[in-house]
């Protein structure tokens, strides 16, 4: 069900798939938690491709393949850089095939990830495009939740940040509505609020959604509160950002209503939209969201490889 | 006798029936015609159609369209019939079809979508949600596109 298939967004998947992600991930983790050292994947290279900068993605991919026994290789940034000038990504996509069992790929631009799994002949997982999908966070996410949780469907859920161009909080809401939560607060300035072809989406699901304006009229009913960063970029006019900043900020006061078993989630890195005095309590769980990255990753990579 | 046949018959040529009604002269500019090139051109528009409420036909002698020509004009008309006339009798006749897939003929509006990228060997690539009023998705990017971008593009012309 995943040998040899590309990742491009998590709508391509169903529940079932990613349950059995998730039985792969846990155990990954259970490897990586007792010190084991794992070859599932010893011999196999994948190429990194990142057109636009990330760390934390590009690093856990290649956290996860190291310790299934594989290796990789990068494309240098300063190269990503003058290719997404020059050359195009067809040829640079056709080089990395030809050396590599498996592509991850980042780009700025919307359909990169569709366009290079169309041209490799090797499965291309999509690290990101433009303001489109990031499938490999939503499932690291999802993942999280039902770690957290024990499930992810009756839950109910606030999305809460740029719900229009953050590609994260676009595809975790996609995701979400592949299962069953019982409700999804979208919880942005109206600027940012969802686009309409996920709306559709929700709407086709046949998901209970609300879209809202503040956290606090609805907090005292989430389960589960995913924040994402709002961007000063977004905004034309600077004063409209200044204006809204502090009310999609979350921190321990604007959390004083909530159920005790919140959990807050955020794809990191973060700016300043989640007060670090949330950190210590027991509603802040994205550290442990960061730390699952890894072995989720793993148990794609495995899959994908090697069924 | 329906009363489009008031306008005389061609004796080669092309007849396009069933145009959703005032957009003849969108599928004249489809077929490149302006009336300059010294073609027999017949547009008759707004007459009664069971099917339509209201048609458009136009007539063109001497012509036969282009396989691009009949896809494009599926999207701006898509009851069309598209008749072949020889020696003034109907040899052919096919209704036009709207493919689930458009490839190539349209262009996505989203400047930072992969096909919008002048160097990339891709093709556009458009699912159609709806045809009536038209709505078309783009696979790469998920830019929509209606009726009026539609006929803009093909045309040329606002809708
Ligand atoms: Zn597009």
């Amino acid at each position: 069900m995943f040998l040899n298939r590309d990742v491009i967004s998590i709508i391509d998947f169903n529940p079932q798939e990613l349950e059995r992600l998730f039985d792969e991930a846990d155990l990954m983790l259970r490897a990586l938690e007792e010190g084991k050292h794992l070859k599932a994947l010893e011999g196999y290279v994948m190429a990194t491709a990142f057109f636009e900068p990330s760390t934390r993605t590009k690093m856990s991919f290649q956290t996860a393949m190291i310790r299934l026994g594989g290796s990789y290789i990068d494309l240098p940034p300063e190269e990503a850089s003058s290719r997404a000038k020059g050359e195009n990504l067809a040829d640079t996509v056709r080089m990395l095939d030809s050396y590599a069992d498996v592509i991850v790929i980042r780009h700025r631009v919307e359909g990169a990830a569709r366009f290079a799994a169309e041209v490799a002949t090797h499965p291309v997982i999509n690290g990101g495009d433009g303001t489109r999908d990031h499938p490999t966070q939503a499932m690291i996410d999802l993942y999280t939740v039902r770690r957290l949780h024990g499930m992810i469907n009756g839950l109910v859920y606030g999305v809460i940040g740029d719900l229009r161009y953050g590609r994260a909080a676009r595809s975790f809401i996609l995701g979400l509505s592949l299962f069953k939560p019982k409700k999804i607060y979208l919880i942005s300035p109206p600027q940012l609020s969802c686009k309409r072809e996920v709306i559709d989406f929700l709407n086709a699901k046949g998901v209970k959604y609300e879209e809202v304006y503040s956290l606090s009229e609805v907090v005292s009913e989430l389960d589960v509160l995913y924040v994402t960063r709002i961007q000063r970029e977004r905004f034309p006019d600077p004063l409209e950002f200044e204006k809204v900043k502090g009310s999609y900020k979350v921190s321990f006061d604007s959390l004083k209503n909530s159920k005790e078993k919140l959990s807050v989630l955020h794809p990191l890195p973060r700016v300043d939209e989640l007060a670090y005095d949330l950190d210590n309590t027991a509603h802040a769980r994205y550290f442990e969201q960061a730390k699952l990255g890894v072995p989720v990753r793993m148990a794609l990579l495995k899959l994908v490889l090697k069924g | 006798m329906e009363k489009e046949l008031r306008v005389s018959k061609i004796a080669e040529g092309t007849v396009i029936d069933h145009i959703d009604a005032g957009r003849a002269l969108n599928v004249l500019k489809i077929l490149g015609l302006s009336g300059s090139e010294g073609l027999t051109i017949a547009v008759v528009m707004n007459v009664p159609s069971k099917k339509l409420g209201k048609k458009d036909i136009v007539k063109v002698e001497g012509v036969e369209l282009r396989e691009d020509q009949v896809s494009k004009i599926a999207l701006i008309a898509p009851s069309a019939t598209i008749n072949i006339v020889k020696n003034y009798e109907v040899v052919e006749k096919v209704k036009v079809n709207v493919p689930h897939v458009i490839e190539g003929l349209l262009k996505c509006v989203n400047p930072n979508c992969i096909t919008s990228l002048p160097r990339e060997p891709v093709k556009t690539k458009f699912k159609v949600l709806r045809v009536r009023p038209l709505n078309l998705i783009c696979e790469y990017c998920g830019v929509e596109l209606n009726q009026e971008d539609v006929i803009t593009q093909l045309t040329g012309a606002k809708a």
